[in-house]
Formats: structure tokens, C-alpha cells, sequence
């Protein structure tokens, strides 16, 4: 992440300097980092709604009985994440939320199912600041972006006239199955080859 | 089959506060104030992923704002023109990773151009429908929690973007030619 961070940026200031256009890349620099801002603040409201519907859910038990229901399925995928884990419950409710296009509900679920991991994490006595499997083949399936119905995409297709905007639904899908099934895979043969860190 | 689709994610998000809220009330759980118990968390975590937000946009932006993405674009205009992959999507493949505003904005920019019917319309579609925005969920996710060394997660998002991209590829080609 460091070389690809500090990578971007070089080679933007590389490039914006060889095409002229300097003065715009620290426009964009300078707007971005408000506009990051925007987005932090403008989560707050929904993170802390969601936050505290899940701690509902937790207190009431719905949790627990939720990941002992969802677990057999996604253990094969988590292969060393332990039986009764709270995590399984908010990896699936964020699967679920990213599959329905519910982007807001699926940080919150996202970000909750990651402290879970980290806890699991702690208490097998892992580094705190080290990913540990789990954790990468989470961040796997998120990044793949399985969604079941690309709803922004059908709608600017639509505003622009397509005929039969819904025929791009079936490709995408099959599309965006690869990806996720090949991220899970990847994960998992990857993981061997980077060190957790010291127990 | 839309429809029913359309009706499940309206329902989907009061569904599960109705769920919640029931079972609360029959295991009486004070529902108010273990709300606002788990909600204070809303403020600090939202506030704590700020930092990450700043590093992933400010250099997103940049990369954009430089023209260096329209450049790899222009220069593997020809190989890929082979494969009858548009060349107006190249950037679409390059921003999909980094930043979801911009994939839209590349994808209308892309559908007005070629047309709502055009094939590169369709397949620029399938690949802006499939993406995720690999980078900002890296940052916010791991930012969120505090984890700094990230081992293969980076690797593993990269991989499976570039395996997504080759399969939009080969899918439209049989689906829509």
C-alpha cells in the first residue's frame, strides 16, 4: 500500500507536469480532501443509526442466532474464523446489503463484521495492527462488488434511451460471480505466502 | 422477476428494523437506550476513518486530474482494439478500482457518446455494474478498525479486479456479439 500510495502521487505530479495541467492536479488535490471530509461527516448519521440497530440486535440475542444459522455456509469460505464467531452475522448482513445495492447499510455491517474479526484476531493473540486471513478474504469478497441488480447503472442507460436497459443485468451478474469467487480463491492461496506475524 | 427484486430491497432495510425491534421487545431489551448506546460509535468511527478518506481521495484525484490515465489509455488503444474491447472504456477499467463518482461519470460520458444501444455501451455497462471501488474500501475498512500492515488484501482486490475485467471481456463478446 505504501509503493501504491506514494506511487499514485508521483506519477500524477510526473504527469501533470509533462501534459501541463499542474495547476489541475492540486486543484484536485486541494477539493478531494474536503470532499473526503463531506463523505466522513455525511456517514456519521447513518453509521451511528445502524450502529445502534445492531447493538439492538446484539443485546436481544438476534445476532448470535443469526450467525449460528448463516455460519455452516460461510465456514467454508472463513475456513479459520472459530464456530460461534459474532462476525458471521456482519459478514452477512453486509453481503446482503452490497447484493441489494444498499451501499449505505453495507459500510456500517462492513466495518462492524471487521471489528468482530479484529477481536477474533486479539483474542488468538495476533498482532493488533496486522490483517489477518479472515480479514483479507472479507476485504476479498467487498471488492469484488457483487451486486444482484446494477440499479445507478440501468438507470443512466434508461435516461439515455437504451432499448432493453435490463439485458445487462444477466452479464454483469455472471461477471461480478466470477470476481467474487475468484477473490475468495485468491485470498486463500495467497495467504500462505505473507507472514502473520509473530503470536 | 425485476419486480420482485425491486420489491425486496424496499422491503429488505424495514424488514430487519421491524425484526430487530420485535425480538427486542419479547426479550425485553431496553430498545432506547441500547440504541443509543451502540450509535455513539456512529461519531468517533465515521471521524476515524477521515484520515484514510484524505490519502485514497487526494491521490485518486490527482492520478485523474494529471491526464495519465487517458495516456495508458491512448497507448494501449491498438492491442486492445483486437479483442473488441472499445476503446472508450479503457478508462473506465483504470478508474473502476479507484473511485465509484468517477466510474459513473466515464460511464455516462461513454453512453453519450456511443450511443444508450451501442455495444460499447453494454459492455461498459456490465463493467461499471461489476465494480467496486477497491482502493476506498481497503482504507475505510482497515482505517476503521486500525490495521496498518495489510498483507495480500491489496494483492487479492487487484487480482480479482483484473479477473473481473477479463471476464466482462469474454462474457459481452458472447453475450451481446
Amino acid at each position: 500500500m505504501n509503493y501504491i500510495w506514494g506511487g499514485l502521487i508521483i506519477i500524477s505530479i510526473v504527469f501533470g507536469a509533462i501534459n501541463g495541467k499542474l495547476d489541475d492536479v492540486v486543484n484536485a488535490m486541494l477539493s478531494s480532501v474536503q470532499n473526503a471530509v463531506t463523505i466522513a461527516i455525511a456517514l456519521i448519521g447513518i453509521m451511528a443509526f445502524w450502529l445502534g440497530m445492531t447493538h439492538i440486535a446484539l443485546k436481544s440475542g438476534l445476532i448470535d442466532w443469526f450467525s449460528k444459522l448463516i455460519s455452516p455456509l460461510l465456514r467454508l469460505i472463513f475456513n479459520e474464523l472459530p464456530k460461534d464467531s459474532p462476525a458471521y452475522s456482519n459478514i452477512a448482513l453486509n453481503f446482503s446489503a452490497n447484493a441489494l445495492g444498499l451501499a449505505n447499510a453495507a459500510t456500517p455491517f462492513g466495518i462492524k463484521a471487521m471489528q468482530d474479526l479484529k477481536e477474533e484476531a486479539i483474542k488468538a493473540g495476533k498482532p493488533k495492527d496486522t490483517a489477518t486471513n479472515s480479514m483479507c478474504i472479507f476485504l476479498g469478497m467487498n471488492t469484488a462488488g457483487f451486486q444482484l441488480i446494477p440499479a445507478s447503472v440501468i438507470a443512466i442507460l434508461t435516461a439515455a434511451g437504451a432499448v432493453n436497459p435490463a439485458k445487462i443485468i444477466l452479464p454483469t451478474l455472471i461477471v461480478t460471480s466470477i470476481a467474487f469467487i475468484s477473490a475468495i480463491i485468491i485470498a486463500r492461496l495467497l495467504a500462505p505466502f505473507f507472514k502473520e506475524g509473530a503470536k | 422477476m425485476k419486480e420482485i427484486l425491486n420489491l425486496v430491497s424496499i422491503w429488505i432495510l424495514p424488514a430487519i428494523i421491524l425484526i430487530i425491534l420485535i425480538n427486542a421487545f419479547i426479550k425485553k431489551v431496553p430498545v432506547y437506550e441500547t440504541f443509543t448506546e451502540g450509535a455513539k460509535e456512529g461519531f468517533s468511527l465515521s471521524v476515524k476513518i477521515i484520515p484514510y478518506l484524505v490519502a485514497i481521495m487526494a491521490a485518486v484525484s490527482m492520478l485523474r486530474a494529471s491526464g495519465a490515465i487517458e495516456w495508458i489509455a491512448e497507448t494501449l488503444k491498438t492491442p486492445l482494439e483486437y479483442f473488441n474491447i472499445p476503446a472508450d472504456t479503457l478508462p473506465l477499467m483504470l478508474t473502476r478500482s479507484l473511485s465509484g463518482g468517477a466510474t459513473l461519470g466515464v460511464f455516462s460520458d461513454i453512453v453519450e457518446a456511443n450511443g444508450a444501444n451501442s455495444y460499447a455501451a453494454s459492455f461498459a455497462a456490465v463493467i461499471t455494474g461489476s465494480s467496486e471501488t477497491t482502493f476506498y474500501v481497503l482504507s475505510v475498512y482497515f482505517g476503521a478498525v486500525g490495521i496498518k500492515k495489510f498483507r495480500h488484501a491489496v494483492l487479492t482486490g487487484v487480482f480479482a479486479d483484473i479477473i473481473g475485467i477479463v471476464a466482462a471481456i469474454i462474457v459481452c463478446r458472447w453475450w451481446f456479439l
